[in-house]
C-alpha cells in the first residue's frame, strides 16, 4: 500500500542549531501515527515544515503527499492539498458562532453573498460527524476547550482533509473529553482519514496509535508498532536517551508541625454570585509535607488555590486561614505573600511570566525588596540571585539575560518556581506544575519539590495526572464539585480509590 | 591566520551587538542624519547658537510630557488629554497670576498640584474601574479644552509677571562674565557642560568596570569607547553652542534634571521595574504581588503633573494664556514615544528613546520651517516619519 505521506531526510537549521537532522516520517492511509519526544526534540518544527509554516526552500529534504512531491509555500498550500493542523492554542474566533467559524474563509457564497442556510445545514452534518451536540449558532466562546477542539476538527473535515495533525490535543482536556476525542480519531480512521498525533501522554498514545515515531534532539530514533512490543518505560528511555529507572525521585522528608491550616473555606463565582465554587473546604499542610489535591477539571481546585492566594479569584469568600499557627490575612495578594503564601499558576504563559522580559527580571519580580535599597535596585545583587537559581534549578539557557519567551516549557516552569522560591514563602501552592513538560524536566521539577519539602516548607500540589500525585505526595485530598470528598495518605491511595471517591460523591 | 580570525571574531562581536541593539543605533543615527541634512539644506542655520537654543526652547514642553507619556505607554495605556490639560493649566496660571495677582511660586505649586489631581482622577477611572485609558483621556481631552475656554472667557490673558517669564526665557547668568572679543561667551555653560560630560563618562566607566569584574560586559570595547566619545563630543559641542549665545536656558536645566530623574526611575528603581513588568504582562505582575491598580493610578498622577509643568513652560514662553494653547500637543508627545521605540502593546520603551524621538520631531519642525516648507507638507512628512519608525520596529521584531 502506498503511504499517504512520506517525509524524507528533512533537515532544518536555525542559526546555530540543527533543529531537524535527516528526519524521516511515513504515514499510511487510515493510520493514526503518534510522534513522541521531549520538548525541543523537533516535533513542532517537523509539523511546521509539513504544514508549510516553514516554506519550501527553507529546509532540505522532500515531502511526498499522496504520491506527489509537494512544495508548500504557506499553510494555505498544505490545506488545499488536504493537510490540516490543529494547534494547542486553538485558532477560533471566540465571538463568532460555530457555523461562522467552520466556514470562515470558505463561506458558501455567490457574488460574495453568503448562503447561511447551506452553511447551517452543512454545519449540522459536520457536528454530527464529530459528535458535538451544540446548535450551529452557539458562540464559540460559550464552549469548553474540549468542544472547541471538536469544532476545529469539524472545520478541518469541511475542507476535505486527508491528514489531520493534532498538537497535544488532550493537554487541557479532562478524561471524559480526552476519551471522546480519541474515539473520534478512531472513527475518522475508519473513514480513511489519517492522523498525526503529538502527545506527551504515552498511555493514550498507546491506546489509539497504530505506530509511534520517537524523536530525540532533532533525529528520528525509531518508528515502532504501538501494539505492545515496547513497554512504556522503553519508549521513555528512547525519548530521553538515558535510563529513567524511577520516574519519581525518592522522598525522605520529616513531617513537622502544621504550617497552613484552612478551615471552612467558601468561595462564590466572581460573576454569578449565587454559584458556590468552593464549599466548606478544610485543609492542613505540615512542614516538610507535600499535599496533593486530586480532582477532575472544573472541580474547583484552581479556584480554591487562587482564592486562598490573596482572594485572586471569587467573591463572598469566607473561612479561616492560619499560617504557622497564627491567623493570616489573605485578603490581597501582597498580604497573602507577606503571610507566607506563594502560588505558581497552571498557565505560566498567561499568568506566570513576563514573556518579553528576560530570566533575571522574572526571577526577582515577586521580591524586588530583597534586591533593592530604598527602592533602588542593586543590579549586581539581582544578578547574583538570578544566577543562583539558574544553577540550583538547572535552568538551561544561554544566560540569565535570555528572554523567557525563548525557553522551553520545562525551563519556563523553573523560572516561575525560582520567582516563588525567591519570595521565601512558607507554603507553596503549585498548580499543575508539570503541564506540557517533557519527562526529563518533570523528573527535575519533582526533585525541586522534594528539596523544598525537605527544607521545611509545606507544598500543596494540584495535578490532573494521578500517577504524578501518587508519586510525589505524602497525602492526597480528593476534590469534586467544590468539596473535599476524601482524604487519604498516599501510601494507601490508588487511582481507583481516588476515582471511586469522586464517583461516590456524585451519587450522594 | 590567528590574527585574522581573532579580528574576525571581534568584528563579529561588534556586528552581533549592533544587530541586537539595532533600534537604539538606528534612532541615534536618524537624529544625526536629520541634523546633518538640515545643516546643509538650511545653509548652516540649524547649528547656529541662536537656532539651537530655540530648538531647545520650542521643544522643552514636548520633551517634558514625553517622559510621563513613556511611562504610560510602557504600562500599556495612552493619554490623549495631555495637550488639553497643559492648555487648561496655562489658563489657570494666567487667572491666578495675572487676574488675581497670586504670587508666582504659590501659583506654580497650585497649578502642578492641580495637574497631578487631574491625572489622578483620570488614573482612578483607568486603574480602579478598568475603563480603557483611550476613552477616559479622550473625554479628558474634550473636558479640559472646554474648561480652558471657560476659565479664559474665550479670550487670551497676559502678560505674565516678568519673573514667571524667566522660566522659559531666562538663562543661567554667567558669574565669570566671559567674552570672546566683543561677543559674550558664557563660561559657566561650558563648565557645567564639562562637569556633566565628565560625570556621565565617569558613571559609564564605573558601570563598565563593574560589569567587567563580573564577566558581564556584553558591549564590545570599541563600541563602548565610541559611545562615550560621541557622548562627550555631543555634550561639549552642545554646551559650546549654548555658551556662544546666552548660556544655558533655565528650562534646559529643568528638562535635563527631569530626564536624568526619569532615566533613573525607569532603569534603577523597583517602581520602574514594576511598570515594565505590568506592561509586559499585567496578570503575571498582579499575581506576583504587584499592586497594579495603584501603579497605574500613580503614573497618571505623574503624567498630570508633567502636563501641568509643560503648560506653565508653554504659557511663560508665549507670555500669554490662550484658549488654543496645547492643542495637538498630545499627538507630538505620543509620536515622540513611538518614534523612540516604545511598543504599542506595552512593556517596551526607553526614556532616552522618547527624548530623542521628541528631538527628531523638533529638529524636523525647525529645519523645515527654516527651509520654508509649508505647514501642510510638514505634517505629511512628520506623519511619514512616524509610520516609518513603527514599520521599522515591526519589521525588526518579526525578523528577530
Amino acid at each position: 500500500m502506498q503511504p499517504v505521506l512520506e517525509m524524507k531526510d528533512i533537515t532544518k537549521t536555525f542559526p546555530g542549531v540543527n533543529a531537524l537532522d535527516n528526519v524521516n516520517l511515513t504515514v499510511m492511509p487510515a493510520e493514526i501515527h503518534a510522534i513522541v519526544g521531549e520538548n525541543g526534540a523537533g516535533k513542532s518544527t517537523l509539523m511546521k515544515v509539513l504544514s508549510g509554516v516553514y516554506s519550501h526552500g527553507t529546509y532540505s529534504g522532500s515531502i511526498i503527499f499522496e504520491g506527489l512531491e509537494r512544495q508548500f509555500g504557506s499553510i494555505a498550500d498544505s490545506e488545499n492539498a488536504g493537510i490540516a493542523i490543529i494547534h494547542q492554542e486553538l485558532a477560533l474566533v471566540p465571538l463568532l458562532s460555530i457555523a461562522e467559524n467552520i466556514f470562515l474563509g470558505q463561506e458558501p457564497a455567490r457574488f460574495g453573498v453568503i448562503n447561511w442556510f447551506e452553511a447551517f445545514e452543512r454545519t449540522v452534518g459536520l457536528l454530527k460527524k464529530v459528535g458535538l451536540k451544540e446548535h450551529p449558532n452557539t458562540l464559540v466562546t460559550n464552549l469548553g476547550t474540549g468542544k472547541q477542539q471538536l469544532v476545529e476538527i469539524a472545520k478541518a473535515l469541511n475542507k476535505q482533509v486527508k491528514l489531520l495533525i493534532l498538537d497535544e490535543p488532550t493537554a487541557s482536556l479532562n478524561e471524559t473529553d480526552s476519551n471522546a476525542l480519541l474515539a473520534l480519531l478512531e472513527g475518522l480512521r475508519a473513514q480513511g482519514i489519517s492522523a498525526i498525533l503529538i502527545s506527551h501522554k504515552l498511555n493514550e498514545v498507546r491506546k489509539v496509535a497504530d505506530r509511534i515515531t520517537i524523536l530525540r534532539d532533532g533525529k528520528t530514533v525509531d518508528t515502532i508498532n504501538a501494539d505492545g512490543e515496547m513497554g512504556e518505560d522503553r519508549i521513555i528511555r528512547a525519548m530521553v536517551g538515558r535510563e529513567l529507572t524511577d520516574r519519581f525521585p525518592a522522598r525522605n522528608a520529616t513531617i513537622g508541625e502544621p504550617v497552613l491550616e484552612v478551615k471552612n473555606w467558601n468561595v462564590f463565582h466572581p460573576i454569578h454570585g449565587d454559584r458556590q465554587v468552593v464549599r466548606d473546604v478544610s485543609l492542613t499542610a505540615r512542614a516538610g509535607e507535600v499535599v496533593g489535591i486530586a480532582g477532575l477539571m472544573g472541580s474547583g481546585r484552581t479556584e480554591l488555590a487562587m482564592s486562598l492566594f490573596g482572594h485572586a479569584y471569587g467573591q463572598k469568600i469566607s473561612g479561616e486561614v492560619r499560617i504557622k499557627g497564627k491567623p493570616a490575612d489573605v485578603t490581597s495578594i501582597p498580604k497573602a505573600m507577606k503571610a507566607g503564601l506563594a502560588y505558581a499558576t497552571e498557565d505560566r504563559k498567561t499568568y506566570g511570566l513576563v514573556l518579553i522580559d528576560h530570566i533575571k527580571h522574572n526571577v526577582t519580580l515577586a521580591n524586588l525588596e530583597d534586591v533593592s535599597n530604598n527602592a533602588v535596585i542593586d543590579d549586581l545583587k539581582e544578578l547574583g540571585v538570578a544566577n543562583k537559581y539558574r544553577k540550583d534549578l538547572a535552568i538551561r539557557c544561554s544566560s540569565v539575560f535570555q528572554l523567557t519567551v525563548n525557553l522551553s516549557g520545562g525551563n519556563q516552569q523553573k523560572v516561575v518556581l525560582s520567582k516563588w522560591l525567591n519570595a521565601e514563602p512558607d507554603v507553596l501552592i503549585l498548580d499543575e506544575p508539570t503541564r506540557g513538560i517533557d519527562v526529563g524536566a518533570k523528573y527535575e521539577i519533582y526533585g525541586i519539590i522534594n528539596r523544598l519539602a525537605e527544607s521545611g516548607k509545606a507544598v500543596v500540589v494540584i495535578s490532573s495526572e494521578m500517577p504524578e500525585l501518587l508519586g510525589i505526595t505524602d497525602r492526597v485530598y480528593v476534590m469534586n464539585e467544590g468539596r473535599f470528598v476524601a482524604e487519604m495518605p498516599t501510601k494507601e491511595a490508588s487511582q481507583e480509590k481516588i476515582m471511586r471517591a469522586i464517583m461516590r460523591s456524585w451519587e450522594n | 591566520m590567528t590574527d585574522s580570525s581573532a579580528q574576525g571574531a571581534i568584528g563579529g562581536d561588534i556586528m552581533r551587538f549592533v544587530k541586537s541593539n539595532i533600534r537604539d543605533y538606528a534612532l541615534l543615527l536618524s537624529l544625526l542624519a536629520i541634523m546633518v541634512f538640515f545643516q546643509f539644506s538650511t545653509n548652516g542655520t540649524l547649528f547656529r547658537p541662536v537656532n539651537m537654543t530655540n530648538i531647545i526652547l520650542q521643544n522643552s514642553y514636548i520633551v517634558i510630557m514625553s517622559l510621563g507619556m513613556l511611562l504610560i505607554i510602557v504600562a500599556g495605556h495612552i493619554d490623549l488629554s495631555v495637550g488639553s490639560v497643559s492648555g487648561f493649566i496655562g489658563a489657570m496660571a494666567s487667572v491666578l497670576m495675572v487676574s488675581n495677582k497670586v504670587d508666582i511660586y504659590s501659583s506654580a505649586v497650585l497649578c502642578i498640584a492641580l495637574g497631578a489631581f487631574i491625572g489622578g482622577v483620570q488614573g482612578y477611572f483607568v486603574a480602579y474601574h478598568k475603563i480603557p485609558a483611550f476613552i477616559v483621556t479622550l473625554a479628558g481631552m474634550l473636558i479640559f479644552r472646554g474648561l480652558a475656554l471657560t476659565v479664559l472667557g474665550g479670550a487670551s490673558i497676559g502678560p505674565f509677571p516678568p519673573e514667571f517669564q524667566l522660566l522659559s526665557t531666562g538663562y543661567i547668568a554667567d558669574p565669570f562674565n566671559g567674552a570672546i572679543g566683543e561677543k559674550p561667551f558664557n563660561i559657566l555653560a561650558i563648565l557645567i557642560g564639562a562637569i556633566v560630560t565628565v560625570a556621565i563618562v565617569f558613571f559609564n566607566f564605573r558601570h563598565r568596570q563593574n560589569q567587567l569584574s563580573h564577566g558581564l560586559a556584553e558591549e564590545p570595547n570599541l563600541i563602548f569607547m565610541g559611545r562615550n566619545i560621541l557622548i562627550a563630543v555631543a555634550f561639549l559641542g552642545f554646551s559650546l553652542l549654548m555658551a556662544r549665545y546666552r548660556g544655558l536656558p533655565n528650562v534646559l536645566v529643568v528638562m535635563f534634571a527631569l530626564i536624568a530623574l526619569f532615566v533613573f526611575l525607569t532603569t534603577r528603581t523597583t517602581f520602574g521595574r514594576r511598570v515594565y513588568a505590568m506592561g509586559g504582562n499585567e496578570k503575571a505582575a498582579k499575581l506576583s504581588g504587584i499592586n497594579t491598580e495603584r501603579l497605574t493610578f500613580l503614573i497618571f498622577v505623574i503624567m498630570g503633573g508633567l502636563a501641568a509643568l509643560a503648560g506653565l513652560v508653554f504659557a511663560a514662553r508665549l507670555n500669554v494664556a490662550t484658549p488654543k494653547a496645547g492643542a495637538g500637543f498630545e499627538l507630538d508627545v505620543i509620536a515622540a514615544c513611538f518614534i523612540g521605540g516604545a511598543a504599542t502593546t506595552g512593556g517596551v520603551g526607553k526614556v532616552v528613546g522618547a527624548v530623542i524621538g521628541a528631538f527628531i520631531m523638533g529638529v524636523m519642525n525647525n529645519g523645515m520651517s527654516i527651509m520654508g516648507i509649508g505647514i501642510d507638507y510638514q505634517q505629511v512628512i512628520k506623519g511619514l516619519v512616524l509610520l516609518a519608525a513603527v514599520i521599522f520596529d515591526v519589521y525588526n521584531k518579526n525578523k528577530g
